[in-house]
């Protein structure tokens, strides 16, 4: 997994609310069993110009330059609600986003995006649309700059916005690290505990 | 301490506190399906990861299969029986429970789990799919989760997870006549939005849950995501205990008392602490319908689409105009009335043989209106093998209905069988995104009764008054 630092990039506004992951990858994208080739089908609903074709809807800010080197998305409330697929963020990732800013998210999506080095920032509503006014008068020059040691978004006039995250999945952004070694590494105690478990929930141990 | 029914679930599966707030939990059951337990799998084969307890993990194919008599591993989805069939080579690799196709056990996943017995009260249970919050309806603390988080909890029997917020909806009063507990869920999304639930574990309690029969339960849990929440829950009580009674993977008749025991605990106990409190009363629930393309677009069958010039808020009103422009809808239009192409029951929200036996109620000595594409399918092949012991199958078939396979089916398409560009569908499933029934299909959502009483009049259809002609 790639770590999160610091990141000053293009952000593209897609300012729309509750955006599920059936929109950011549908089904019908997810061709093979595999987390990579998805980039392609990200979107592809509002990207392409028919549903299945593979004509750029020029109308889609993705497709618009310089918005085609965004690593930032700006986005509504509820972001990557609906569906747990995780190749809505295979697929965000493979694209080359590596930050989405947003009210809120599907709490699903939250995890998968941090379990694969997309840093999810939780801003203000007014906050996030004010990031995106001030980046669309100048996309290219109007960078927005992510601190994950900071914990700050910093807008293209200076000002800088704090953000929370928990502990842990900064960590595990920060580091890059495989959740699942880390996890082995309580061996004994997943042990202890299944063995008291087996003792008092006898039922559940087929 | 005075705590809440998820507090003590979750107090029972702590393995370690990792501070804020995040634990290690122990997960009891690991439920997979071909679409995304493949790609786990397939992660775990790839790091020679072993899956820690197999005989607590369980796999069906439900999603990528096709739903037509005769089905075989071949699919009308482009490309999908590498899923199937890889996931068949996974599952036998790593010895976990697969309830292949052509097994009497497959079928739907969050049907599936529960009539098995494999979800239990006061469990923890997970599955790489969003729906898993269903088996709350059990007073299972069940929810859905990436595929990655499904490798750790294959590898370790345990997840990273922290604690959620807390919150009660109490749903007061009785229901009245043709009104559901889908109804009940798609009232509430409507009122406190798709995102209303975000961040929260929720407790469904009052006077009209202990009313609802277990299956109905789970139908309100399924759609706890789509209130945003992390996941839903209702206490276990006598019916609970009676529905997993005998069920395959249900405790031993030896063990079984000291089950309940451990059972009759689960409940928030009196001036447990909640962080928010929603109360609604059910002499104000009608049968609701979507109008839009997220559930919370939804007003009772009485009612109008909304004019989006009414929305102070700049975000919603486009997200309004939107809607209506993908649906084809005017402001103002009574959803009664509306005409429509299609007809579906069936998806892991309503497919288990009550919602079937409501339907066949209201299709028995009727036909569907002409034009109407109409599909039922059965949420697992025991849900089929019932009805079709009590000759609902008769029922849905003489109405002019398909009789299917159990499976996923239309819910959602894969790139195959869809309901066609611009096709208006009533369906008894749980999501009306753009495109989730196929490119450019309009999903209007509703209860298997609203359904079925569309079906027959050919457009959207208040089902009380069916009740009084
Ligand atoms: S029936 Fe629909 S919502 Fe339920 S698990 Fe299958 S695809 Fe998902």
């Amino acid at each position: 997994m790639e770590t999160f630092q610091k990141l000053s990039a293009i952000a593209a506004p897609l300012l729309r609310i509750n955006i599920d992951t059936d929109a950011i990858i549908p089904s019908r994208e997810m061709k093979r069993v595999s987390k990579t080739g998805l980039s392609e089908g990200l979107f592809a609903g509002w990207r392409y110009l028919e549903p299945g074709s593979r004509k750029p809807n020029p109308e889609f800010i993705l497709n618009q330059n310089p918005y085609q080197d965004a690593k930032i998305l700006l986005s509504g409330a509820n972001f990557g609600c609906g569906s747990s697929r995780e190749h809505a963020v295979w697929a965000l990732e493979e694209w080359g986003i590596r930050c989405i800013i947003a009210p809120s998210f599907g709490a699903i999506f939250f995890s998968n995006c941090v379990r694969n080095g997309i840093l999810p920032v939780v801003l203000d509503h007014s906050i996030v649309e004010s990031l995106a006014s001030q980046v669309t008068s100048n996309p290219e020059k109007n960078l927005i700059t992510v601190d994950l040691s900071q914990c700050s978004v910093t807008t293209p006039d200076g000002t800088a916005h704090s953000f929370s995250i928990r502990p842990a999945d900064r960590e595990m952004l920060l580091q890059g690290l495989d959740s699942i070694a880390i996890t082995l590494k309580r061996d004994a105690d997943i042990l202890a505990f299944q063995t008291q478990d087996h003792h008092s929930r006898p039922w559940l141990y087929l | 301490m005075k705590r809440t029914i998820v507090e003590k679930i979750w107090d029972l599966h702590c393995v370690a506190d990792l501070g804020d707030a995040t634990h290690l939990l122990y997960i009891d059951r690991i439920f997979l399906h071909e679409r995304t337990g493949s790609i786990a799998l397939k992660g775990l084969e790839n790091e020679q990861r072993r899956v820690r307890n197999p005989e607590h993990v369980f796999c069906t194919m439900d999603h990528i299969v096709d739903t037509f008599p005769g089905r075989t591993d071949a699919t009308t989805m482009p490309g999908g029986s590498e899923f199937i069939t890889t996931t068949r080579a996974a599952s036998l690799a790593a010895g976990i429970n697969l309830f292949d196709l052509g097994d009497d056990r497959q079928g739907i996943v969050h049907v599936v789990s529960p009539e098995q017995g494999i979800a239990l009260p006061g469990i923890t249970l997970v599955c790489p799919d969003s729906h898993t919050c269903t088996l709350g309806g059990l007073g299972a603390l069940a929810w859905g989760i990436g595929s990655t988080d499904g490798e750790h909890a294959l590898a370790t029997k345990t997840l990273v997870v922290k604690k959620p917020a807390l919150m009660r909806v109490s749903f007061d009063g009785s229901l009245a006549f043709g009104v559901t507990a889908k109804d009940m869920i798609l009232h509430l999304i409507g009122q406190y939005t798709a995102a209303g639930g975000v961040g929260f574990a929720v407790e469904f309690c009052g006077e009209a849950i202990r009313e609802l029969s277990i299956e109905a339960r789970m139908t309100l849990c399924n759609m706890a995501v789509e209130f945003g929440a992390w996941t839903g829950i209702v206490a276990p009580d006598e019916k609970t205990f009676e529905y997993v009674r005998g069920r395959p993977y249900a405790p031993r008749t030896d063990l079984w008392d000291q089950a309940i025991l451990h059972w009759q605990s689960l409940c928030s106990d009196p001036d447990a602490h909640f962080d928010k409190e929603i109360q609604i009363d059910c002499s104000d629930i009608v049968p609701q319908i979507t109008w839009g393309t997220s559930p919370q677009h939804e007003v009772g069958i009485d009612g109008i689409v909304p004019d989006p010039k009414n929305e102070p808020d700049a975000h919603i009103r486009q997200s309004i105009e939107r809607a209506l422009d993908y649906m084809a809808l005017e402001p103002g239009t009574p959803l009664e009335g509306i005409p429509i192409d299609a007809a579906f029951i069936g998806s892991c929200t309503n497919s288990r043989l009550s919602d079937l036996r409501t339907a066949a109620e209201i299709l028995k000595d009727h036909r569907i209106a002409p034009g109407v594409k109409a599909i039922c399918v059965p949420g697992s092949s025991q849900v089929k093998k019932a009805a079709e012991a009590e000759g609902l199958d008769k029922i849905f078939t003489a109405a002019g209905f398909e009789w299917r396979e159990s499976g996923c089916s239309m819910c959602f398409f894969a790139g195959g069988e869809s309901f066609g560009n611009q096709e208006r569908v009533v369906t008894s499933t749980n999501r009306n995104f753009e495109n989730r029934q196929g490119p450019r299909t309009r999903s209007h959502l509703a209860s298997p009764a609203t359904v079925a009483a569309s079906a027959i009049h050919g457009c959207l259809t208040d089902v009380r008054k069916l009740g009084n002609q």
